[in-house]
């Protein structure tokens, strides 16, 4: 099998350990960068490979698939590792200022490491009880981060974030189960192959139902997502940032794989579903977080919303929205998790994230105020920034089809994400300190300074090049799409060339 | 022994709905317990069931000897006990921290990460 499949999960796990061992001093903050660092390098190489080869896949331990586990990338897997490690390694720098060494002596590294490798492991796995054990990795080790340092609030959060994705989980667990019960595989290429053979199609739609609210709870969907705003503002800055960029993304790339690869047989029904879900989610999110005062509350409603535009484009399922979703995807997580990295940069300077304690930042932080505005237009959809190709493809593809209302939904939903934007701008950057204070940059410890913002102004950076020069990525989009409208490149990788 | 199986399944679906939707967070964490017992018992069941025949090759041959119990089922639900006893233990001790610093079981009172509006009312009681 190809090293390069088992490195992107084995890599962040090695560093989870070492950085484990050594978490009382300064090396396991140093093992945790060096170590993301080497993933990123094993995903571009993951990445090249697979833009060479199509589809590679690897069979672990040699087992012939289906009844081995298989591990395959596709490009749309390799996309996802690349990004991945990227947010990592951003975080990874960022929460050398960020990670107080009180938590760092609790493991705060090896949990961070253990939940980036549950995170590649199910982006790169083929099975579907192999994806459960990667949900459950990631699982675990975020419900460590989200309540590592203890606070009133993040116990509360935790709470809820623990009941509800423990039921999710549950949930696809039992729709794992009985799919098994049907088919006798749980090979993801080979459910592909045999779940369109079944005689009862009404007992698969059943199934995939339970499949779609199971990720739609990971995924942060309406009506499921009341954990996410309950939680995601309480854990220190670079959990939040990683939470927000990768863990609901991960439900959408479970959603996509499965919907397109496997629950592909009765559109009509589950994907005209997926379409309301969309606009709900879309307009729920976007109304949650005008109502919001606090800058990570806000996000975390956007979050949801942002959410609603990549089910749109698994909804529509034409070439063009699958990839709207997929370059959304790639987008989003970028700017997301940017966004609550400056989050904790105006914390640091200004003093709260609430946004009547605080003030002033656009003139005393000059800096802090262009990188903000970045991520925060591209987020609404400003041209030529990444969020506008994104948008744009999602709603040309809907006026493709003549879906006029989803198309008006997106567009009003772009409109409404800019009036928060603009309220965090004129509260936190335009408006006077409330208190007077000049909340510049100079306050910070210089060496916290450059590890705070270099991952800040790199991120901004890359959203930048994907704005200014979107066709690559955009081709790259289509051609992940064709692949997953397509599946029979992923079909013959892993099954062989007699399926 | 399906109909029975599915039968068990069903009731402790029924009674696990029954504790999660109470406010006291220790009900909602049996509830939990309980379902998450019967997803183990839905895998199981639903990889078919065969009595008495387990999956053992007798010495001297390539295959097991006629139909035998399916294994598969059996290492699923295996590891899925062993995940879920994790995750059990991890949401009990937060339970139990919560029920320390928050002061309350109750999961409408807890309020700290998501203060109540000025014009919200108070929780139903």
């Amino acid at each position: 099998m190809s090293w390069l499949l088992a490195a992107s999960i084995a890599l962040p796990f090695l560093t989870a350990v070492l950085a484990f061992l050594f978490r009382a001093g300064p090396a396991g903050r140093r093992i945790s960068v060096a170590g993301n660092a080497a993933l990123l390098a094993a995903a571009v190489a993951l990445m090249a490979e697979t833009l060479r080869e199509g589809v590679i896949a690897g069979q672990v331990g040699e087992w012939a698939a289906p009844f081995g586990i298989t591990l395959v990338a596709d490009l749309l897997s390799a996309v996802m590792v690349v990004i991945t490690a990227i947010t990592a390694l951003a975080v990874s720098v960022y929460a050398l200022a960020d990670i107080g060494e009180r938590a760092e002596r609790l493991g705060y590294h090896a949990l961070f490491n253990v939940l980036i490798a549950g995170v590649c492991g199910a982006f790169l796995t083929g099975d579907l009880f192999n994806l459960y054990v990667w949900f459950e990795v990631m699982l675990i080790s975020s419900f460590g981060l989200l309540i590592l340092g203890g606070s009133k609030a993040q116990i509360d959060g935790g709470v809820k974030y623990v009941a509800l994705n423990m039921i999710s989980t549950i949930l696809f667990l039992s729709g794992v189960g009985l799919l098994y019960g049907m088919t006798g595989t749980l090979n993801m290429a080979d459910l592909a192959r045999t779940v369109p053979e079944l005689e009862d199609q009404g007992l698969v739609t059943l199934i995939a139902m339970m499949f779609m609210i199971a990720f739609g709870v990971k995924a942060a969907v309406f009506p499921l997502f009341f954990w996410l705003p309950a939680s995601y503002h309480t854990p220190a800055f670079s959990v939040s940032a990683v939470f927000a960029g990768l863990l609901t993304k991960v439900g959408v790339y479970a959603l996509i794989r499965m919907f397109t690869l496997v629950f592909d047989g009765d559109v009509g029904f589950t994907h005209q579903i997926l379409l309301w879900v969309a606009a709900l989610t879309m307009l729920t999110g976007v109304l949650g977080a005008a109502a919001q005062n606090d800058i990570r509350r806000i996000l975390s409603f956007h979050i949801v919303s942002q959410i609603g535009y990549m089910i749109m484009g698994l909804a529509l399922l034409t070439p063009l929205a699958l990839a709207g979703a997929v370059f959304y995807l790639v987008h989003h997580i970028i700017v997301k998790a940017n966004l609550f990295l400056i989050a904790g940069v105006a914390e640091r300077v200004a003093g709260s994230t609430e946004l009547s304690r605080i003030g002033g930042l656009y003139k005393s932080a000059p800096l802090l105020a262009v990188l903000f505005l970045i991520p925060a237009f591209s987020l609404a959809g400003f041209p030529p920034l990444s969020g506008f190709w994104a948008k744009y493809i999602l709603v040309a593809a809907a006026i493709e089809i003549e879906g006029w209302v989803i198309a008006a939904v997106a567009l009003v939903v772009g409109l409404l994400t800019i009036y928060s934007m603009t309220k965090i701008w004129a509260e936190a950057f335009w408006k006077p300190h409330p208190e007077g204070l000049e909340p510049a940059l100079t306050r910070l410890p210089p060496g916290d300074r450059a590890r705070l913002l270099a991952p800040v102004a790199a991120l901004a950076g890359l959203t930048l090049v994907i704005g200014f020069f979107p066709e690559p990525f955009v081709a790259f989009a289509e051609r992940a799409a064709g692949q997953l409208l397509d599946p029979t490149a992923y079909m013959t990788a892993v099954l062989g060339a007699a399926s | 022994m399906e109909a029975l199986l599915a039968l068990a399944i069903g009731v402790l679906v029924a009674a696990a709905v029954y504790l999660m939707l109470a406010r006291n967070l220790l009900r909602f964490i049996f509830g939990l317990v309980l379902i998450s017992n019967a997803a183990n018992l839905t895998i199981f069941t639903a990889g078919r069931l065969v009595e008495g025949a387990p999956p053992l090759v007798p010495v001297g041959l390539d295959a097991p000897a006629g139909t035998v119990a399916n294994a598969l089922p059996q290492a699923l639900v295996l590891t899925a006990i062993v995940i879920g006893f994790g995750l059990f233990a991890f949401a009990l001790t937060l339970m139990f921290r919560a029920y320390t610093t928050l002061g309350t079981l109750n999961g409408d009172e807890m309020r700290v990460a998501e203060p109540r509006e000025p014009g919200e009312g108070s929780a139903m009681r």
